[in-house]
This record gives structure tokens, C-alpha cells and sequence, in this order.
């Protein structure tokens, strides 16, 4: 077998927008293709409103959990503000796939900083390779805003060296059943904005 | 180290292959301590530690629990252990502080079963006040210390400290950092080690269990004499590992550092030490001569570095090259190294990375929606109290806009601290420059009851917030003695907080409704102008743990003038918006809403809605 070399995918969000679940998925899908894989996330103050990374890196063998700045093979970003705070990591010619959504952080609620104006202009210019997608409306469309996790799975899915079916078959063993048929049609349709090229 | 046969899990892998799990290091300590017998398990939840004891709850044949505080879980670890069980407490870095008391004890006597102590050190401080570096306590308290680097030897590596810590009747620390504890990595699983049933008898033997002078002067010499003994048991343990490849280039690394430096310097050799007190003198000084130059990568204090050198080995680089401070990537390992003239570096890492965008909005932890903090600290900054504050989701508040919080430091100090200040102010100064101790019911119960006795004993004049929101809400969410559930689910007897805080000697007790604004400045102020100790109770459950969700509140476009006030709030579901005629207008996101009405009742125009009921009323 050929040398795979390792795959850095770092994400990034805002605590409570499934960025764990979307990296449990990930790194399942992984495994099961036969990579050794590493992920690294810190939680304990996530989940009130601070943002929050992921790295997931994985190949014939991964030591480190951290990626290095400047080698990111995808970012994947679930809020504008965070994709372009983390934008810089990725490597020359790396994919950003961000959700074009906007999660006001605590220091703009207070008004004591503004939320950046054409923020997507902005993420364009500095990273040409970029897939925005709308991944709160067609999660709604699907289902529930909440599927929106699993609509930026979908969209990142033909960057992946993963066959779309191994990744839909980690989503179906990773949610809830009941919330199987939402989740499922949200990855489908992150697929077909994926399959558009940017 | 064989890497997990990763492809082994691929479809028709071999029957007798390993089942391999992706775990994090924490859930790796948790199954290896399950695999090895581990009976009983006592821990105080810290960041980045409470996972273990969650998924060891998780188990049905081990008996797992949050006891108050730290030293209470380890002394309670010991006790079993010298019962005869193997045991577990598991701890963040400054647990161990607390801890520390019963620590040293656990290598001075001795136990018929098996106790490993974890303490997950924080380097770059994620979730800490400090980043000391815990491998320093295993040379203090004269222990064995074992250290994995990821998942996989996260779970093995605990089987092995059992029968290191029985072999040899001591204690061993158990030692991981935030990178090791919340990474996750692939384990291969194995199965558990029948422990005996429950005990009918406790072995009595006083002379190596009872720790007065007659019996711990001659202890402290079997200690010494045992770290020689395991001294000798790192020589050869599997733990440490010697992977030659280019001589010209040794590194001696532990832990996440050796990940960063083997992606750094993927053909160097290694000295990968799993052992990392004592230290191997003979295999150290071996692999010293088998390399031209020899590197130490570590994190934090040069704890192996020094004590390589005063084995008399000479080292070429070390905290002359990597940071005393944070935390390590294979980046930051890759150039500063090559920078020193280390060669074979991997090339893909030295990488020019731009700048990071300087004009985004930082994105801090905050209170959440409708956290029953946020009504006591609008309150506490209105009175512009001195706030002597403490460890918990409160210590948000010393962020703007409430930055109502002066000084914090440990847990349980927030009291303490507040009492030392009370004795030396002047007694007529103003009553309104009175310090105002703050402290959550989690942390309360692990070390505040202790100081708020000293309030009470010694009649300071202090004022103590209990913010209690009936759970450990920093850290997640765990159970504690104020909720009436234990860790495995069982029913506890609930505190009674006023009770107990009446039973210590405080006779000014009020309890106040942490949404009413107006009631928790009125009682605060009453409070704090009073001249004698006070404790102001204000009980209301997490909104996060609950999962509390009301209506939301909205805002009247037509009333509201824009003036920001109710913004002070610091309120997330909050956001300024601009009218038809572009003025400025709050509103409301009415997912993120729980109807705390907080906001509302900051608001001086009346803009702020409360959500109707379906009978028509204001809910």
C-alpha cells in the first residue's frame, strides 16, 4: 500500500453548534477506512458562547492531535466571523467550506465591538478556494436549523478522500434515531452545494 | 510502541485482532482502569480531568463518585485501597494543591491493593488559573510517575501503573496534560481483570499504616529505599522505549511533547519516556552514546532536562531553545529546533504563516442566556461592590460588561480572602467599600464551608454571595451534595444551605431571587451596610444542566430608543440592529431567549416585552 499522507482538517464554531459532532463523525468515518486518527478539541468553557476549534488529522500514522498553522487540507467553519479568524491556517491551494451565518459573540451583544461588515466579501478575498454555504436555511429546509452540522458534512464531502456512502453511514450510526430522515436529507443537500464548484 | 493495527478494522479483519475504539485520553484512562479491576473511584470534577470519572460511572461493576473536593477523593482512594481494592482518584493539576495532604501520605504507606492518582496538568491554561507542571509532586512525594501520550497508551499504560503501585506498595501519579486527556486517538480495547469480590475484613498492620514517628521514621527509609528499586524497574519497563534512527540527532521526550517532536523530527532517535520518575540512569546515559547530540522537548518546567544533567549526561538543548510557557505543536517544535541547527527537520512544517485578521470581534466564554447569575452581578455592579471572587461559570463576570469581580485565585478563597481583607479595613470606613465574597454551591461545598467558618468564628465583616445553581456547571454539569443524585444516578440527601449556613454561626441569612433585579441590589445593599457577617443566598437552577427554556422576550421597535442600557446585561441573545430609518434598535434572538427578563428590567422605556401566555397574560 502507498504512503498516505496525513489529512489536517481543522473546524471551527461557536460552542453549541455541533462542531463535536461533526468531528465524532469525521474521525468514525476515519477509522473505518482504515486511517489512524488523531482529534483534538478543549472543552469545559465551550459551551457558553466562546468559540471553538477541532483538529482532526488523520493517515497511515498520526502522532500529534495539534495541527501546525499554515497546513490545513479543509477548513471547515460553521460561523463567517470564525472562518476568517482562522482562515491563515489553511495551506496554499486548501478549501475553505464555512456556513454563512452569523453568531453574534458576547463582545458585540455588549456593544462594545461591532460585528465586521461584508464579512463575506472579505473571506472571498482572502481565500479564493472557499465554498460559502447556507447551512442554517437548508438545515431548516431539511428539517431543523439544528441539522446544520450535518449540511457542512455534506458540503465538505467531495474534498474528503471518503466515499460519500462510508460518510453517510457514520451520520446514520452517529444521531439519534429519531432525527435520522432530517439529518440525512441535510447531508444530502449539503452535498449537492458541495458538488457546485465554488 | 506497535502503532494500532488501524487496518485490522477494516471488514474481515482477523478474529483474534484487538477491538480498536476511538477514545479520548480521558475515556482510555476510564477502560484501562476498568480492564484493570479498578473497584472503587472517587474525584472532584476540573477541566481538563472530569471525563475519566464520567465514563468510569458509565461501568456497572465499579463504584464511582464526586466527592466534595480533592483531598476527600484521594483520601477516600486510599482508604479503599488499603482495604484491598485497586482504586482510582483523578484530579485537574491544582486539585492536586488540595489534595496534596493525603498525596504524600499515599507514598508512605502501605496498601494491599493497587491506587493511581491522575492529575491532568493544563499547559497554555484552557481552562485554568495556572499551568504548574504536577510531574514536580512525583519527585516531591518520592512516587513513581508514568505519563502516555495519547489514547492508546492512555489505557495501557494504566494497567501497567496497577501493578507498578503493587508491586513496589506506593502510590503512583498518573500524570497527563489537555492535549493527552482531551485528545482522541485510536485504543485497541482489552478485557477486565476479575477484581475479588466485596472485602469481609480490612488487614490490620499499624506499623505501615499508621503514620506517627515510630512508624514513619522507618517507612520514610523503606521509601528511599524503594526509589531506588524502581529505579531499577525503569531500566527495563516497556514504558520506556529507545526507537533509534538518525545518530546524530537524540531526543528525550514524554507525553504530547514527544508527539510534536516526532512529527518534527520524524527519522531523529527517541528516548520516549512513559516512566518519567525516577528516571533511568544507565538507559539514558546509553542512548546518550549512541547520538552526537542530544535534545530534551518538554513542556512547562525542565523537569527532565535537570535531572538528565545532574545524572552528569551532557544535554545540547533544551529550555535554552523551547518555551518555559504553553503548549507545544509539531510547528513550534519544527523551527525553534532547526532555528538551534537540529537537522532533519520535516520541511512541510516550517511553514510561513500570515497574520492573523487583527479587526474580528474576540468571541470569550460568557454567561449564558438566561444564566441566574446575570440578575446578581447587574446588582453587585450597580452597588459598585469589591467582589472577591472564586472558581466557577461566575468568573465570566469579571469580563465587561459586567466586570464586577476584583480578585479571584482558588477555589474556595473567594471567602477566606474576603475575611482577611475585613480585618484589616479600617471599621469606620464606609460600609459600601466592604468586601463582597461570591462562590458557586459546587465550590462552596468543596472548600467554602471551611472559610465561611472563619467568617463566622472570627466575625469578619464579610458579606457572602451562594450562588447556588444546583450542579458544577464550569465543568459541565456534574452532580454535587445540593442536587440530591450522586454520579451513578443514585438519590442523595440534598444540603440544606441555609441550614448549614446557620449551623456554622451566621445568624443574617437572606435568600433572594437572582431574576429580580431590584430585589437583589435592595438586599445587597441592606446587606452590605449591616455590621455583621451576612451570607445572601440566591437559588436558581443552571439554564444549561435543566435545559430551561421559556418564551421569548421581544422588543417593542416603537419604544425602543437605542439607548444600549439593557446591552449591560451581557446577555448573547441580545444584538443592536438599525431601524427603517437607520437608528439604532435592540433586539431579541428569540432562539437563544429563555425569558429570563433580566433585560427587561433594565430597560427604561418599557421596549422590552414579556412573552404572552396563551391566556392571554403576561407570562
Amino acid at each position: 500500500m502507498t504512503e498516505r499522507p496525513t489529512f489536517n482538517i481543522l473546524i471551527s464554531g461557536v460552542g453549541g453548534q455541533g462542531v463535536v459532532l461533526a468531528s465524532y463523525v469525521l474521525s468514525r468515518v476515519a477509522l473505518a477506512e482504515g486511517y489512524d486518527v488523531k482529534q483534538s478539541e478543549v472543552h469545559g468553557m465551550a459551551q457558553r458562547g466562546g468559540c471553538v476549534t477541532s483538529h482532526l488529522r488523520f493517515g497511515d500514522r498520526v502522532y500529534s492531535s495539534l495541527i501546525t498553522p499554515g497546513t490545513v487540507d479543509v477548513l471547515l467553519s460553521f460561523e463567517s466571523v470564525e472562518a476568517m479568524r482562522y482562515v491563515h491556517w489553511l495551506k496554499p491551494g486548501g478549501l475553505l467550506v464555512y456556513n454563512a451565518a452569523r453568531v453574534n459573540p458576547s463582545t458585540v451583544s455588549s456593544g462594545a465591538c461591532e460585528y465586521p461588515e461584508g464579512i463575506e466579501e472579505r473571506i472571498v478575498a482572502a481565500w479564493p478556494n472557499v465554498r460559502a454555504v447556507d447551512a442554517s436555511a437548508l438545515a431548516a429546509q431539511a428539517g431543523t436549523v439544528k441539522a446544520a452540522n450535518v449540511v457542512m458534512l455534506g458540503a465538505m464531502a467531495s474534498a474528503l478522500p471518503f466515499t460519500p456512502e462510508m460518510l453517510e453511514s457514520v451520520i446514520r450510526r452517529s444521531v439519534p434515531p429519531k432525527t435520522l430522515d432530517v439529518n440525512l436529507e441535510a447531508f444530502r443537500l449539503g452535498r449537492e452545494v458541495g458538488a457546485v464548484p465554488a | 510502541m506497535t502503532p494500532p493495527d488501524v487496518a485490522a478494522a477494516d471488514a474481515g479483519a482477523k478474529a483474534d485482532a484487538p477491538q480498536l475504539e476511538i477514545l479520548s485520553g480521558n475515556e482510555a484512562i476510564a477502560r484501562g482502569a476498568w480492564e484493570a479491576g479498578v473497584r472503587f473511584a472517587s474525584a472532584y470534577p476540573g477541566t481538563p480531568s472530569t471525563e475519566i470519572m464520567e465514563a468510569l460511572a458509565k461501568y456497572d461493576d465499579v463504584y464511582a463518585e464526586w466527592a466534595p473536593n480533592e483531598k476527600v477523593a484521594v483520601e477516600a482512594a486510599t482508604g479503599a485501597a488499603l482495604a484491598g481494592a485497586r482504586a482510582l482518584s483523578t484530579m485537574k493539576h491544582v486539585g492536586l494543591n488540595v489534595a496534596a495532604d493525603p498525596f504524600f501520605s499515599s507514598s508512605m504507606i502501605h496498601m494491599a491493593g493497587g491506587l493511581v492518582i491522575v492529575s491532568a496538568d493544563d499547559p497554555a491554561m484552557h481552562s485554568s488559573q495556572d499551568e504548574q507542571d504536577n510531574r514536580n509532586y512525583a519527585k516531591f512525594a518520592k512516587m513513581p510517575m508514568i505519563e502516555p501520550a495519547d489514547a492508546d497508551e492512555a489505557l495501557r499504560f494504566v494497567k501497567t501503573a496497577y501493578e507498578v503501585s503493587e508491586r513496589f506498595g506506593t502510590a503512583v501519579l498518573y500524570r497527563t496534560t489537555t492535549r493527552t486527556s482531551h485528545a482522541q486517538g485510536v485504543a485497541r480495547l482489552g478485557e477486565r481483570v476479575t477484581p475479588a469480590g466485596p472485602l469481609l475484613q480490612i488487614q490490620r498492620d499499624p506499623s505501615q499504616q499508621l503514620m506517627m514517628p515510630h512508624n514513619a521514621i522507618p517507612r520514610h527509609a523503606a521509601v528511599e529505599q524503594r526509589l531506588l528499586e524502581l529505579a531499577e524497574y525503569a531500566e527495563t519497563t516497556e514504558l520506556n522505549r529507545i526507537e533509534m534512527g538518525d545518530t546524530r540527532v537524540g531526543i528525550v521526550a514524554s507525553g504530547a511533547a514527544y508527539c510534536s517532536a516526532k512529527e518534527a523530527f520524524p527519522q531523529a532517535s527517541f528516548l520516549k519516556v512513559g516512566m518519567s520518575w525516577p528516571l533511568p540512569k544507565r538507559l539514558i546515559a546509553g542512548f546518550r552514546a549512541q547520538v552526537d547530540k542530544l535534545y530534551v522537548v518538554e513542556e512547562l518546567d525542565p523537569f527532565l532536562e535537570e535531572n538528565i544533567r545532574l545524572q552528569g549526561v551532557q544535554v545540547d538543548g533544551g529550555k535554552d531553545i523551547l518555551p518555559l510557557c504553553g503548549e507545544f505543536n509539531p510547528g513550534l517544535v519544527a523551527r525553534l529546533l532547526s532555528e538551534a541547527g537540529v537537522p532533519g527537520v520535516d520541511e512541510g512544517l516550517l511553514v510561513d504563516v500570515p497574520d492573523a485578521v487583527a479587526d474580528l470581534p474576540d468571541r470569550p466564554p460568557t454567561l449564558c442566556p438566561g444564566c441566574s447569575h446575570r440578575g446578581v452581578f447587574v446588582a453587585l455592579r450597580r452597588l459598585r461592590a469589591f467582589v472577591s471572587g472564586d472558581i466557577g461559570c461566575y468568573s465570566l463576570a469579571a469580563l465587561p460588561p459586567f466586570e464586577a469581580m476584583h480578585c479571584s485565585t482558588c477555589m474556595g478563597a473567594g471567602i477566606s480572602m474576603a475575611h482577611g481583607m475585613s480585618k484589616v479595613m479600617d471599621e469606620n470606613a464606609d460600609r459600601k467599600n466592604r468586601p463582597v465574597a461570591i462562590i458557586g454551591d459546587s465550590t462552596f461545598f468543596h472548600t467554602g464551608i471551611s472559610s465561611l467558618l472563619d467568617v463566622a468564628y472570627n466575625k469578619s465583616n464579610v458579606v457572602t454571595i451562594i450562588l447556588d445553581n444546583r450542579t458544577t456547571a464550569m465543568t459541565g454539569g456534574q452532580e454535587n451534595p445540593g442536587m440530591g443524585k450522586t454520579l451513578q444516578g443514585q438519590d442523595a440527601p440534598l444540603v440544606d444551605i441555609p441550614a448549614l449556613v446557620r449551623a456554622l454561626g451566621i445568624t443574617r441569612v437572606r435568600e433572594i431571587d437572582p431574576f429580580d433585579v431590584a430585589q437583589c441590589q435592595a438586599v445587597l445593599k441592606e446587606e452590605i451596610a449591616a455590621d455583621e457577617p451576612s451570607v445572601v443566598i440566591a437559588t436558581y437552577p443552571c439554564v444549561l444542566q435543566y435545559r430551561i427554556n421559556g418564551d421569548a422576550y421581544t422588543v417593542d421597535a416603537d419604544l425602543c430608543t437605542g439607548c444600549k442600557v439593557c446591552l449591560r446585561a451581557g446577555c448573547t441573545a441580545l444584538s443592536l440592529c438599525k431601524n427603517k430609518d437607520g437608528e439604532p434598535r435592540v433586539e431579541i434572538d428569540p432562539v437563544s431567549c429563555t425569558g429570563c427578563g433580566v433585560c427587561a428590567q433594565l430597560c427604561r422605556y418599557e421596549a422590552i416585552v414579556a412573552p404572552v401566555t396563551d391566556d392571554g397574560k403576561d407570562a
